[in-house]
């Protein structure tokens, strides 16, 4: 067949690998002794040799794989889909049916991988040649293409007519079978690279990617990219790390953990609401309730964030910091987390705003930092930034969180699944709470002392 | 009289010593000048030295490499699977579709979340960009972008705003407005430029900060107010496909992916890359934290999804089937953090027993490949949206 004009934009077959996953399943389903059971099948008066049943693929498929017949069926839709097996009856739709419809397997020559980009002046051949053929009986959307052509290659016109004709007079010669099996690969490859209107084209990869810049990248990959990279293996060299068995055992225990919290894992009360269409779960889980459900509670003990992130959670926490301690420390943090995540322009306002109230010398809501901390803030509040209390924040943080889960207990005795009752005694006696504690420190270290300033 | 040959002699001032010599042309990064004999010569030790440099840095940077891959297995002593055998096997998970959001006139390339669990915001090729109320499906807001091929759309925290980008190189926001009057479009503000299409998008913990990915191989922080660019991060080598900001409170770390089959962790305040992964082997469409932050997911163009532990430094498993051919596009844990689903480019949805490696579910119903999915903030659900012109959302 003729080359084709430029490759349109799009990822390079080289970056689609599961074209060539597919390919090397079919390779292995045409094998004699290991693959799909062949046969020859009769059209007419035509035998077919080498056909499979589609009812045979999707067997051969579920126990290769060990998955189930529906992963099956859907597994070999794809590889029908994409052209790599095509039926012998009804070539014009590439849908793979599970019983005695018989397919074939198409040769590597018209492989989506093999023969990419579909070339115009090929497809104006197929086109041309079918309409000989057949004497005009074109689809519709097969008519319009071929209109489109004609008028965007008339320059080649006459090289399209020629090469169909003797396409089909090379056809002529051979026999029967081979004319039919030819006729339907032909057919199958078109409608996997020009499918009919309606149909997905399974050849769409969307916005080109990689391309352009990794060919740049590959051409400077200069004595900069290597300093870069041998900078960071350094630096990484020189990191700790810590073993697998410690890492691991902490997914567990925090899988186990929050397993009863998770809906999708084991449901939640009163229902789920997609499922049931029945939004009380949510009513009852609202941001601002008067009785949080005791699942609610537990997740409070779990890390600070969470109590932080809950509003009722911080709620009791202002309560019980304003009875205990004062509650400028938590101020404190929150005009510090408002400064990180706010506007650029509010920067120097902001930072003068916490000066005056946490960090002056007889401010009216002084916060209790370290000696070397402050030191080290006060420095920095010369050329304020947005991250310039990040040491003070962690501090305050550190400190909170510290006192507050120890004293924090869990009423174990109310009704599952609301909480009703007064607010918590505030000293730190529950037993419960204690082993809490010490199961938390089991399980390895809380990835809010990974930075290892503090330890609890 | 015999032939001979003349050599044509230029004399000029050089154009490195601007002496008065015999000069000779000379070809430097395809301008053509004149140097002496003298400078032609060192010119050529020159770029001799600098290739063997080159040669000797690039045979450094393997070798560290290696030994870099060294250190990291001492610490290896066991495997995911081995320390989960004792953890219960989940039982039989029957998820269906519950909702079904039909209303994109295109493929859907992205969706995000509100915080109140049941909105969503969704991005298609044609531009349009959705908010519904996911409960009820009803269709809350539209916009229409000026560009096609929106791959990039997210929820503000507050719920009062939404940002979304594309093709247009440049990442909005629009504020959220319930006047029936008021033109969306019109308070449009643009807040990132790239050089190339937006391919990941995210606020940080407020509506101020947003967090962008792109095609042009660099990840960006900037200020929404404003439009400044408050930090952008150079290290990868290709486009970068995806982000994902970490959960923890006191860190201030994201990680990206890209076409250069890398992920990597960056330090938000630094612009430095903390830790690089390189085990995948296509392009890396889509990364996730673990819930607890010490580690994250991510979904291949390889068929792969793998876990990467932070801490470890390295990967801790890999979620892969011989039957699974095509890649994953996106990938979302669930709120324990035991599941992992993951949405194909073979229309379906694989849901994955983190812990023990194997597959638990397949979930079919789609139409075209998965684009996206994210679960709903308080894991009752989740949603995945595809090329099929359709979102559903799954119990």
């Amino acid at each position: 067949m003729a080359a084709g004009p430029a490759p349109p934009p799009g990822r390079p077959r080289a970056q689609m690998p599961h074209l060539r996953k597919m390919e090397r399943v079919v390779v292995s389903m045409q094998d004699p002794d290991q693959g799909v059971k062949m046969r020859s099948q009769r059209l007419l008066v035509t035998v077919i040799p080498h056909a499979v049943t589609g009812s045979d693929v999707v067997q051969w498929l579920t126990q290769k794989f060990c998955i189930s017949e529906e992963e099956a069926l859907h597994l070999g839709a794809v590889l029908v889909q994409h052209g790599y097996i095509y039926p012998l009856r009804d070539p014009r739709s590439l849908v793979l049916r599970p019983d005695e419809t018989p397919y074939r397997f198409q040769t590597p020559y018209f492989w989506t991988s093999t023969l990419w980009p579909a070339a115009e002046l090929d497809y104006a051949i197929y086109l041309a040649k079918k309409n000989i053929r057949k004497q005009g009986t074109l689809a519709d959307y097969e008519k319009e293409c071929y209109d489109r052509l004609h008028t965007k290659i008339s320059h080649a016109w006459d090289l399209v007519l020629m090469q169909a004709r003797e396409q089909l007079r090379a056809a002529k010669q051979r026999r029967k079978g081979d004319r039919l099996v030819i006729a339907c690969q032909e057919q199958t490859y078109w409608l996997v690279n020009r499918p009919p209107p309606g149909a997905p084209s399974v050849l769409e990869q969307g916005p080109g990617r990689g391309s352009c810049a990794a060919s740049r990248v590959h051409m400077t990959k200069s004595t900069d990219f290597y300093k870069q990279e041998i900078e960071y293996c350094r630096r990484a060299m020189g990191r700790t790390r810590v073993k697998s068995s410690v890492c691991l055992e902490a997914y567990l225990s925090f899988c186990g953990q929050r397993g009863p919290h998770d809906p999708l894992v084991s449901g939640c009360l009163p229902s789920n609401p997609w499922i049931s269409d029945d939004d009380a779960y949510w009513v009852m889980n609202a941001p601002t309730v008067a009785a949080p459900t005791k699942l609610r509670v537990e997740r409070w003990g779990f890390s600070f964030r969470e109590l932080l992130e809950d509003p009722v959670g911080r709620a009791h926490f202002v309560d019980f910091l304003g009875k205990e301690f004062s509650g400028e420390n938590l101020s404190f943090w929150e005009a510090c987390e408002e400064l990180r995540y706010g506007a650029q322009a509010q920067v120097p306002t902001l930072v003068d705003a916490v000066y005056q109230q946490f960090l002056a010398p007889g401010a009216a809501r002084w916060v209790n930092i370290d000696s070397r901390t402050m030191e080290r803030t006060l420095e920095g509040l010369r050329q304020p930034h947005r991250y310039v209390l990040d040491d003070a924040q962690l501090h305050i943080y550190m400190a909170l969180s510290a006192h507050a889960l120890p004293t924090l207990t869990l009423s174990q005795g109310s009704a599952f699944p609301t909480w009703l009752g007064p607010p918590w005694p505030l000293s730190c006696q529950c037993s419960v709470l204690s082993t809490h504690r010490v199961q938390r420190r089991r399980t390895g270290p809380d990835h809010m002392l990974k930075k290892g300033q503090v330890s609890i | 009289m015999c032939d001979q040959t003349f050599l044509a002699n230029v004399f000029g001032s050089c154009d490195k010593c601007f002496k008065q010599r015999a000069l000779r042309p000379v070809f430097k990064k395809s301008q053509q000048l004149s140097y002496c004999s003298t400078c032609a010569e060192i010119m050529a030790t020159e770029a001799l030295h600098e290739n063997e440099t080159l040669a000797s840095l690039k045979s450094e940077a393997e070798n560290l490499k290696g030994k870099l891959e060294e250190e990291r297995a001492k610490l290896h002593d066991v495997e995911l699977h081995q320390v989960a055998e004792r953890v219960e096997a989940l039982g039989q998970f029957v998820m269906k579709t519950r909702r079904t959001l039909k209303g994109h006139g295109n493929k859907v390339l992205c969706m995000d979340w509100c915080k109140d669990k049941r909105r969503i915001v969704s991005s298609s090729q044609d531009g349009k960009v959705i908010v519904w109320d996911s409960f009820t499906t009803n269709k809350e807001h539209a916009v229409t972008m000026p560009c096609t091929w929106v791959m990039a759309c997210a929820y503000a925290p507050s719920g009062c705003a939404i940002a979304c980008g594309g093709l247009d190189n440049k990442c909005s926001v629009y504020p959220l407005t319930f006047d029936k009057n008021e033109n969306m479009a019109a308070k449009k503000k643009s807040v990132a430029m790239h050089t190339n299409y937006l391919s990941a998008c995210s606020f940080t913990n407020s509506d101020m900060q947003i967090l962008t990915a792109s095609g042009d191989g660099t990840c960006a922080l900037w200020d929404v107010e404003s439009g400044q660019l408050l930090q952008s991060f150079h290290g990868h080598g290709a486009d970068v496909l995806c982000l994902d900001l970490a959960p923890s409170e006191t860190g201030n770390t994201f990680v990206s992916g890209g076409c250069d089959k890398k992920a990597m962790v960056w330090d938000m305040r630094s612009g430095q890359c903390v830790q690089a992964f390189e085990t995948h082997e296509s392009d890396i469409n889509s990364v996730r934290y673990y819930p607890s932050g010490d580690a994250f997911a991510s979904g291949s163009d390889d068929a792969t999804c793998r876990l990467y532990d932070l801490r470890a430094d390295r990967e801790v498993a890999i979620y892969s089937k011989e039957s699974i051919i095509f890649g994953a596009s996106s990938v979302d844990f669930s709120l324990s953090g035991r599941l992992l689903f993951a949405g194909y480019n073979d229309y379906t949805i694989n849901v994955w027993d983190v812990l023990k490696g194997s597959r638990v579910s397949i979930l079919f119903g789609h139409e075209n490949r998965v684009s996206t999915l994210r679960v709903s903030p308080d894991g009752t659900a989740f949603c995945s949206g595809s090329w099929d012109h359709t979102l559903r959302v799954w119990a």
